[in-house]
């Protein structure tokens, strides 16, 4: 059994828990980073990559903003092609109805410094000509867009150990408690004592605040992804719905990635699974938006486990039971492009005890009247 | 209780000797399978109306294709027979049972069946080598094919590489079709085969004539070279020559424009892997199959397996295993059982098994041919990744195992998702890191198991 005492133990190993891990070495203290299986192989790595401040929930705005100025750096700063790309995100309407949700949000985001562009059937229709006739009306953030979610993830794994972080991979985390003088945290293979802990264990997030006795109801999330082979340059952005029940993108590649409802989530082996009508269902959906796609093979489906809160955002704080104990975890399938910013919010808060971004809304202690499970359902929106 | 519904995918030889079974204890079991017509890869039947003599398309197998094919047109009328029908997903339905997701004639239709027999052949495992995505090569099964359902060569100069029985076979079957075959390549060396003879010799598989032919030199004057290393393809827009290093380190140069070249069989797996199937590594074929005990059933109690996709045994084998695990299926039913024809066929399956064992010996893995895959070459076709970059993945990007080379390169993630290029890459991955095969792991299977349209076709 390998020991290491360390200033600051995460458990994770997701885009979130290794940027923390690379903003905590760069503040010059000691990680050690213990992951269940590999880094960045979670909901980090195999969601639908979107890029996005478009459509979020107000409160994550502030961080959305300063994330997304992160996203033109990472590529820097990783030394490795993220293939991120300024696509834009269109959020479509497929009614009156749709356009005015979009309309209401373009007029509060303004508040949050989002610039949205409205656009009505003949803009839209001049921009994409592609679209099929449901779509009546659009809103454009033209600063979003989409990233490779398989390389971000690893790439600040490796990072964090270029800086001289211990990584840790296949090391479930079995137990974490606080003594009084400081954490142990008991993985398979090492035990690591430390000053600080960050618990970023995205699904599991809820079980590791509950060692602390803190209530977090976090249900696991399986978003359904299918991906086509690839095709020519066609879907020029990423593309989602008011409602949510379809999302598509084409990456550079070609490949057209289309999400939509939702796998099957099994957190006790820790696989989430495609479900085969979902796939149909969203196939048949994405064909409504872009006729074109009809000729197109469906190469592969698969899912990813998430963590949602019954409030569909984060827990972002200091715990409100364990001094010197962090959370991070619950981004409830729209956690990609908060990565790199909640990983330098953490740094923020073990070294100093707060954050230059406003996290009040993110609290764990909004769950402390909780009781039980909490199942989650309906769709997922991009 | 209604009659349970048992499912099995695949109508080739294992599929159609465990649907006799079934139809003879009175199910009356779905057999969809891929195929227009039943008989799978080895036994593959030309479209109706361009038949041609069995002697010429199956060579020394055509009793037993002739066989399997009446047997397949008597049961027709008595099972649920769903040629053209690919099953692309297979998920468990609680508490006990799957939805088959399928794609046939009519479109999309989802199965609820309680039990599955999964008997879905393999398919040849190709090795990159120069030259290998040119046009004009094909793998041996390929060049089987064309030959089998259309009649037709892959090319009017025909030179075949391989690694296993089939390359004989192949051989064999294009003499006796009259195309012109100007090598016979064996990258195994002769000495596996000659010390493996005496065990090949005593057995009654129609696949030991295959070792025959091969030692024999008896395809019309084309001996088969063993022993041969460093194969290259030539040409520039499509395949011009074939050269190769022989056994005493000469090289060869033979003009050319059409190859055969694939290194043994790989087992098609992904319908197990989808029902949850768990796999195990099988060390002298270098592969991971679905763990299948003696009577055919998988760790998966409502999964039974039969033939070479989950073992690769060739066709005798699997219609023993296909009848066998049948059997099983029955057995776990409550039906009566016939112990007399039980143990006959544990004691045929056995007997086949020490000869498989020689026949694998005969053909030992080409390593040589891994150790000279150069960085420019390509492995994965799909996606054009090369094995440089594959290389470059474990040694600068933390690449271990085969999910993350996934994840970090393409490779695998294209329309064959693995299929082709997966063993390449797992042994490249492998050598690179310098640990065995089976410490990479394996790519996990995703729905679907091959590419489906995504507008359901009228």
């Amino acid at each position: 059994m390998e020991r290491l005492t360390v200033d600051v133990a995460i458990i994770g190993g997701g885009t979130a828990a290794c940027a923390a891990a690379v903003a905590l070495r760069e503040a010059g203290l000691t990680v050690a980073l213990l992951e269940k299986r590999l880094c960045g192989a979670g909901a980090s790595g195999v969601n639908f990559g979107g890029v996005r401040q478009q459509g979020r929930d107000f409160s994550e705005l502030p961080l959305s903003r300063r994330a997304r100025v992160l996203w033109d750096g990472l590529n820097a700063k990783l030394g490795e092609d993220v293939g991120f790309e300024a696509t834009g995100h269109i959020k479509l309407a497929r009614s009156e109805a749709d356009m005015a949700v979009l309309e209401a949000y373009a007029r509060d985001a303004a508040e949050y410094g989002l610039d949205l562009q409205l656009l009505g059937p003949n803009a839209l229709r001049a921009e994409m000509p592609w679209l099929g006739p449901a779509v009546v009306g659009a809103s454009l953030s033209p600063t979003d867009g989409q990233a490779n979610p398989r390389v971000v993830g690893p790439a600040f794994a490796r990072l964090a150990r270029r800086l001289g972080a211990e990584v840790r991979e296949h090391a479930p985390v079995r137990h974490a408690a606080h003594d009084g003088a400081g954490f142990t945290v008991e993985a398979e293979g090492v035990s690591v004592r430390s000053r600080s802990l960050v618990n970023a264990a995205g699904a599991y997030g809820g079980a590791v605040a509950g060692w602390f006795g803190e209530a977090a109801p976090v249900a696991p999330l399986a978003p359904n992804m299918v991906v086509t082979e690839p095709l020519a340059p066609l879907v020029t952005r990423s593309i989602g719905v008011v409602g949510g029940d379809v999302y598509l993108r084409q990456t550079r590649r070609g490949n057209v990635v289309l999400g939509g409802g939702r796998g099957t989530a099994d957190s006790a082996d820790g696989l989430a699974r495609p479900v085969a009508a979902t796939s149909l269902g969203a196939m048949g959906k994405s064909l409504t938006l872009i006729p074109d796609l009809a000729h197109a093979q469906v190469i592969r489906s698969w899912s990813g486990l998430d963590g949602e809160m019954p409030d569909h955002i984060p827990v972002i704080g200091p715990s409100g039971t364990t001094p010197g104990l962090v959370h991070a975890f619950g981004f409830s399938g729209h956690g990609f492009q908060l990565g790199p910013v909640v990983g330098e919010i953490l740094a923020e808060l073990v070294t100093t005890g707060r954050s230059a971004s406003p996290l009040q809304p993110f609290r764990i202690e909004r769950f402390a009247a909780w009781r039980g499970p909490y199942r989650s359902e309906g769709e997922i929106e991009h | 209780m209604s009659e349970p519904v048992v499912a099995i995918v695949g109508a080739g030889p294992a599929g159609l000797r465990a649907a006799q079974v079934l139809a003879e204890a009175g199910l009356r079991p779905l057999l969809l399978d891929e195929g227009h017509r039943a008989g799978g890869q080895i036994y593959r039947r030309p479209p109706p109306g361009a038949e041609r003599p069995e002697a010429e398309l199956y060579g020394f197998e055509a009793g037993r294709a002739r066989t399997l094919h009446d047997l397949a047109d008597a049961l027709a009328p008595r099972i649920a027979y769903r040629p053209g029908t690919m099953v692309w997903g297979i998920a468990e339905r609680g508490p006990a049972g799957f939805d088959l997701d399928c794609l046939g004639p009519h479109g999309h239709d989802r199965l609820a069946v309680d039990r599955l027999v999964l008997a879905t052949g393999a398919m040849d495992r190709t090795l990159p080598f120069p030259g290998w995505t040119l046009p004009g090569v094909f793998t041996l099964g390929a060049a089987q094919i064309a030959l089998k359902a259309q009649g037709m060569a892959i090319g009017r100069r025909v030179a075949l590489v391989g690694a296993g029985p089939l390359l004989p076979l192949v051989a064999h079957q294009y003499a006796q079709a009259g195309a012109e075959i100007v090598a016979v390549l064996d990258v195994t060396p002769l000495g596996a085969k000659l010390k493996a003879a005496p065990r090949l010799a005593a057995s009654p598989a129609t696949l030991a004539k295959g070792i025959w032919y091969t030692m024999a030199g008896a395809l019309r004057g084309q001996p088969v070279r063993s022993g041969v290393r460093a194969v290259a393809v030539e040409g520039t827009a499509r395949v011009e020559a074939l050269a190769w290093e022989d056994s005493r380190g000469r090289r060869h140069r033979v003009p050319c424009d059409a190859v055969g070249a694939s290194f043994g069989l790989r087992s098609e797996a992904q319908g197990a892997d989808l029902a949850g199937c768990r796999f195990v590594f099988e060390p002298v074929t270098r592969q991971w199959q679905p763990a299948r005990s003696p009577e055919g059933r998988a760790s998966h109690p409502q999964v039974y397996l039969a033939g070479d996709g989950s073992g690769i045994g060739g066709a005798d084998v699997a219609e023993l295993q296909g009848e066998r695990t049948a059997l099983a299926l029955l057995a776990d039913l409550g039906r009566p059982r016939d112990a007399a024809r039980e143990a006959r066929l544990d004691r045929r399956l056995a007997r086949q098994t020490g000869f498989r064992a020689a026949l694998e010996a005969a053909y030992p893995y080409p390593h040589h041919l891994v150790d000279g895959i150069g960085d420019d070459e390509i492995v994965c076709r799909c996606e054009g990744i090369t094995a440089g970059v594959l290389r470059r993945a474990a040694t600068e990007r933390d690449a271990r195992e085969m999910n993350r080379l996934k994840a970090l390169t393409r490779a695998g993630m294209g329309r064959c998702q693995g299929r082709v290029c997966g063993h390449a890459a797992a042994e490249i991955l492998a050598r690179t890191l310098t640990v065995p095969v089976e410490a990479v792991g394996r790519l996990r299977g995703q729905a679907p198991i091959k590419p489906i349209p995504l507008r359901e076709p009228a």
